[in-house]
């Protein structure tokens, strides 16, 4: 996939100086951070490393959260969370048409669910899902919104290791298609190599580490090649030789 | 394990015990796999509520055929519903009967709107709630029934202060328990409601109230039985209709089956209100029936 370097230009989301901390402690450090549109990034870091918190800053979340700083974010703005967080009083395509405006939004409603692969779930109740059908779901209304911005905070951390692979494929496939910048959290290493364009590490409240991974897609759990990113990722998360 | 009387030790295939051939077979070769003994009750049966009451209903009869019991303190169950079809027929039952369900169910309504309304005031706007809750659990620290000589004062002895006793021993629990439901409404919801950006108006409409509802309907049972209850009170301290009258009077005359008549029609539209009401609630609460089952 060839990149598209007139979107490239513009940057999707600009950070200056972001500063949050909490009750005293602060936990992000004056980040400097540009994401291109049309990026696929991923953010790796220790849990307590302000992954989160620095995703819901740009999501706009963090309401009474003390912090300075500039940022700038898209209009559409979607957020996949750990959890599906379906409405269980509302059936699958309802809650998939959670906020959405417009005449059409039925019809992009059931697209948006046939993309990932719920085609003929729509009447369905969240709790007849199981958890993988539930954040394709979850997946589906992130589309609807057609976003500029896909923030996705672990949203595989929650599934089995095979639904978790499947999972993987279709974010890369549904990202190719709409071509959303997306700032993925995760603490896997080995899903931020095969999935991202770009890595980042959060260490302390800073980007400790800003790696561009250069290999075509789809990538192989099993390229030897990725072996070396997979290492300089795990030197800057403090994991080193006689740690595993 | 096993209890056969059977003392062959030979259990090969070639044992000539024809009853069970395979289970020896079994056990000796491949152990066959034996289900765990099952800890949860079994299915349910149908009508299977109606058994206690029918029960009862048999060892009463027994008795009073049998002679065991005193009629003049407990008649038998034919001569309740000898009398009940004669108050029917020739007395007022049914002109009691629709006093009290109309104070009974004027009440309830008046109980259900309230509640209603100040449970959303409360649950929905931080004003409502220091003007409102506050006040409300205090209406609930005071037995409603104490307000009766003073509703009495206030409002005279007839419907009025009847109703407005009913109307809050009704409001009271479904407040609380829409209040709760309302203002414990999950915050992770609430988050995903920014996120997909929706108005106030729709986020009230589409993730709070729906979300409060089952909290709504555990109030509303409540309610329910509690308009009863207060309408048999009622009925028989400061009345001159409705069924708790009639059973006052009876009381005067020694007429236990006419009590008992009273009791047993009581008990009937308790069942229905509480049958009706758990009727709406599983159709309105669908989609939790995917989960229960």
């Amino acid at each position: 996939m060839a990149p598209h370097t007139e979107q490239l230009t513009r940057p999707a989301v600009q950070l200056r100086g972001l500063t949050r901390s909490f009750e005293g402690r602060t936990v992000l450090d004056g980040i400097d951070l540009d994401l291109p549109a049309g990026q696929l990034t991923a953010l790796l870091g220790h849990s307590g490393s302000g992954k989160s918190t620095l995703l819901r800053a740009i999501a706009g979340l963090d309401h009474g959260v003390a912090g300075s700083g500039q940022l700038t974010a898209p209009e559409r703005v979607s957020v996949v969370f750990q959890d599906s967080r379906l409405l269980p009083w509302r059936r699958v395509l309802d809650n998939v048409l959670l906020g959405a405006e417009g005449k059409d939004a039925g019809r992009r409603g059931r697209a948006a669910l046939e993309e990932v692969g719920l085609k003929g779930r729509e009447r369905a109740w969240p709790g007849e899902l199981s958890g993988g059908e539930a954040q394709r779901a979850a997946l589906a209304r992130s589309l609807v919104h057609e976003p500029e911005l896909l923030l996705a905070d672990e949203p595989f951390g929650a599934l089995d290791a095979l639904t978790r692979i499947r999972m993987h494929g279709l974010l890369r496939e549904l990202w190719e298609r709409h071509r959303p910048s997306v700032l993925l959290v995760t603490h896997d290493v080995d899903e931020a190599i095969v999935l991202a364009d770009r890595v980042l590490v959060l260490e302390k409240g800073r980007i400790g580490l800003d790696l561009t991974i250069d290999r075509a897609h789809p990538r192989s759990y099993r390229d030897p090649l990725l072996g070396e990113y997979r290492e300089r990722l795990l030197a800057a998360l403090g994991v080193t030789e006689d740690h595993r | 394990m096993t209890t056969t009387t059977h003392t062959s030790t030979n259990t090969t295939s070639t044992n000539t015990n024809t009853s069970a051939p395979l289970a020896p077979l079994a056990e000796e070769e491949t152990r066959q796999v034996r289900r765990r003994r099952r800890l949860a009750p079994g299915k349910r049966l149908p009508a299977t509520r109606l058994v206690g009451p029918a029960a009862v209903l048999a060892l009463w009869s027994a008795a009073s055929a049998a002679g065991l019991l005193d009629p003049g303190a407990i008649p038998a169950p034919w001569t309740v519903l000898e009398t009940g079809s004669r108050l029917w027929t020739a007395g007022t039952l049914p002109d009691d009967i629709l006093t009290s369900l109309q104070r009974a169910a004027t009440g309830f309504s008046i109980g259900l709107v309230v509640g209603i309304l100040l449970a959303l005031a409360s649950g929905l706007t931080r004003t409502g709630e220091a003007l409102i809750d506050g006040t409300v659990n205090l209406n609930r620290a005071i037995p409603t029934l104490g307000l009766i000589p003073l509703f009495i004062l206030w409002l005279g002895i007839g419907e009025t202060f009847k109703i407005a006793i009913i109307a809050i021993v009704v409001y009271i629990p479904i407040y609380l328990n829409t209040h709760a439901a309302l203002s414990g409404i999950d915050s992770r919801f609430v988050e995903l409601a920014e996120v997909q950006g929706l108005s106030k108006f729709r986020f009230i409409r589409q993730v709070v109230v729906p979300g409060a509802l089952p909290g709504f309907f555990v109030g509303l049972r409540l309610g329910v039985t509690g308009s009863w209850l207060g309408l048999v009170v009622l009925e028989q301290i400061n009345a001159t209709s409705g069924l708790g009258y009639m059973m006052f009077q009876a009381q005067n005359y020694g007429q236990t089956d006419v009590i008992l008549v009273g009791l047993v029609v009581y008990g009937i539209f308790g069942l229905i209100s509480d049958s009706a009401v758990r009727i709406v609630e599983r159709r309105v609460l669908s989609w939790r029936r995917t989960l229960s089952s």
